[in-house]
């Protein structure tokens, strides 16, 4: 496997050349970060260089980097958006990650010309983490309710919401009104220095 | 003669309909009875995991892939479990990774019969859905016997399974119902262990498979109703992200169980069966044969079983419990216990991204840790989504009665398209 990731490692470095901001290989996975101006151009060639032919855009997701332990990796970018494509031709995967350059107001362009499968997935990273998709036909929300505020995969969004629904039995409808949920943590969330326990002790 | 003014009009599917399969709603623009366009709004079941998973420890979130996908629990534990184990390096016994496969192929056949059978109901063949529930219900015993729980099963864990396959099966008992003799013919394939009673399955499989085909395969009703209809070309079906069952409907002989082997797969034997046509009709055949497949691959696996026994969990006590009796008696490992089951499991900084080959197509985790004792983002790929967006492109131009038929097709879970 490792012979084939060096093979695509190097198709990489010769086709999409100096606009791979970084190429890393961890795990047996390659992760290829680009600008976002460059986002669109290198997503084409991804999918129709004969060498690399990514056919299929398996998954398009958004992440916001606002609270991770490494927040330096992002360079004071919070939003990202990472695709996950498959070349059925030659059996490799890859991992395609570019920041959106307003912190703010995320915009990066659409993939939905290259990959159809795209439409459904920007229109999913909208929903949750509020990044626009620039050249979209219809982004709208799609997994959160009809006239939903804000974007729940944002990590200063509470796990708990900020409105519920109940029926009154006065009113004969369902009622929206603000969550009465006492926001708690079981278990905290900590990050340990790499000794910590130490592997020595099994 | 007046001229008549045809308007196409919109109609309102579900949110509650029968053949929604769950909770979808579609706004279908119609003419006359031509559907023109289709607008499904999903979400109606989101119950926002992947949020709920950044709030909980790396184990605790196990669970809730059963609640995703809820007819091959199994599987969507399978993803979670190898995208943690890749995370943490962690290896996996032997033995616990044909229990998987194992279990992977139970679950195949689980959901293939609700597919098939419920695709027949939408489209009037009623027996059907009678005939595959039959079977269903000596799987879930299956699913009951290794862990307790016919659905939410939480059988996989990071580092392998919760247990060993038990050694004996539950029994039906006698009641005003059945009487002794009846309670003796149903306890038959139950006097052994669970592998006898799988064992006892896989030899009547087969023979149900060929029930179901004769009252299908040739019936020219089912025929008329799936034969051509919904048809994707191969190119159109990768660009449209279809994996699984959807894109060997239409001729790719791709499958990640054979192209990227993950656990054992490489060391059983089977076939890919693949469609010509790309139509409903093929695909059906496809999870047909794939039945049987999983069927051989049930076979061989309880055949390796029998022979080797093992530990089914790894011995990392930073990743798995320890042994009970070894919790009361020593130090190192209650500590161990108590921090695993406090704190959890820390898994080194990272992200990657595991896919298997679930029976509706490719459903891949994408985990990000930052180091911490709950992941920092954890995607979840549900093949359902993907099929679920070509909706509108399979539906257009054909009648309103095959909305039904493609819905059966697409196999459609809401549990995880909407996640």
């Amino acid at each position: 496997m490792s012979a084939k990731l060096d093979r695509l490692k190097k198709v990489l470095r010769i086709v999409v050349g100096a606009r791979l901001r970084t190429l890393i290989e961890d795990r047996g996975e390659l992760t290829a970060e680009v600008a976002a101006a460059d986002y669109f151009e290198v997503a084409r060639i991804l999918r129709d260089h004969a060498d690399l032919k990514f056919e299929q855009l398996i998954d398009l997701t958004g992440l916001d980097y606002s609270t991770h332990a490494d927040a330096a990796r992002a360079r004071g970018k919070r939003f990202a958006t990472v695709l996950h494509l498959l070349s059925y031709a030659h059996n490799w995967r890859l991992r395609l990650r570019t920041f959106a350059e307003d912190n703010a107001f995320p915009v990066l362009n659409s993939i939905c010309e290259l990959w159809p499968a795209a439409n459904w997935y920007e229109r999913e990273a909208f929903d949750l983490l509020g990044i626009v998709y620039r050249g979209h036909e219809d982004l709208r929300r799609i997994l959160t309710d009809y006239g939903f505020e804000g974007h729940p995969l944002r990590k200063d969004f509470p796990v708990s919401g900020y409105v519920e629904m109940r029926y009154d039995a006065e009113a004969g409808r369902v009622l929206y009104q603000p969550v009465t949920i006492e926001p708690r943590e079981n278990t905290p969330r900590i990050v340990r220095e790499a000794s910590y326990g130490g592997s020595a002790h099994g | 003669m007046a001229e008549t003014e045809i308007r196409n009009y919109t109609l309102n599917f579900g949110p509650q309909h029968p053949a929604a399969h769950g909770v979808l709603r579609m706004v279908l623009e119609l003419d006359g009875e031509v559907v023109e366009r289709v607008d499904p709004h999903i979400g109606l079941l989101h119950r926002g995991t992947e949020k709920l998973a950044e709030a909980r420890t790396w184990v605790q979130s196990v669970p809730y892939m059963d609640r995703l996908d809820y007819v091959s629990m199994m599987c969507n534990e399978h993803a979670y479990c190898l995208a943690v184990e890749k995370l943490l390096g962690v290896d996996v016994p032997e033995r616990a990774q044909y229990i998987r496969v194992m279990m992977d192929e139970v679950t195949r056949i689980l959901n293939h019969l609700m597919g098939i059978g419920s695709h027949a109901f939408d489209i009037g063949a009623m027996t059907m859905i009678l005939y595959t529930f039959r079977e269903r219900e000596d799987l879930m015993d299956v699913y009951e016997a290794v862990s307790g729980a016919r659905l939410h099963s939480a059988y996989y864990r990071p580092g392998g399974v919760y247990r060993d396959l038990p050694e004996t099966m539950p029994k039906y008992q006698p009641n005003r119902f059945k009487n002794e003799k009846t309670v003796a013919k149903l306890n038959e394939a139950r006097e052994g262990s669970l592998l006898d009673f799988l064992a006892d399955f896989t030899n009547r499989f087969p023979k149900c498979c060929d029930d179901y085909e004769t009252l299908l395969t040739e019936n020219r009703i089912w025929k008329q109703r799936t034969v051509g209809v919904g048809v994707v070309s191969p190119e159109r079906a990768l660009a449209l992200g279809f994996t699984g069952p959807m894109l060997r409907g239409s001729n790719i002989a791709w499958d990640l169980r054979k192209k990227q082997p993950y656990e054992v797969y490489d060391r059983v034997d089977f076939d890919i069966p693949v469609g010509k046509n790309g139509d409903c009709y093929d695909r059906y055949l496809v999870r047909m044969a794939e039945m049987r497949q999983s069927n051989e691959i049930i076979r061989q696996c309880i055949a390796w079983l029998r022979e080797h026994p093992g530990p089914v969990i790894t011995d990392n006590l930073k990743v798995a419990p320890p042994k009970r009796e070894k919790m009361k008696a020593g130090m190192e490992e209650l500590i161990h216990h108590f921090k695993l089951f406090s704190e959890g499991i820390h898994v080194p900084p990272g992200e990657v991204y595991a896919a298997i080959e679930h029976p509706k197509g490719e459903f891949g985790v994408y985990a990000v840790s930052d180091g911490a004792n709950k992941p920092y983002r954890i995607k979840l790929r549900a093949p359902g989504f993907a099929h679920m967006a070509a909706m509108d492109e399979l539906a257009r131009g054909h009648m309103l009665a095959d909305v039904t038929a493609l819905m059966g097709t697409l196999d459609l879970v809401f549990g995880d398209v909407d996640r």
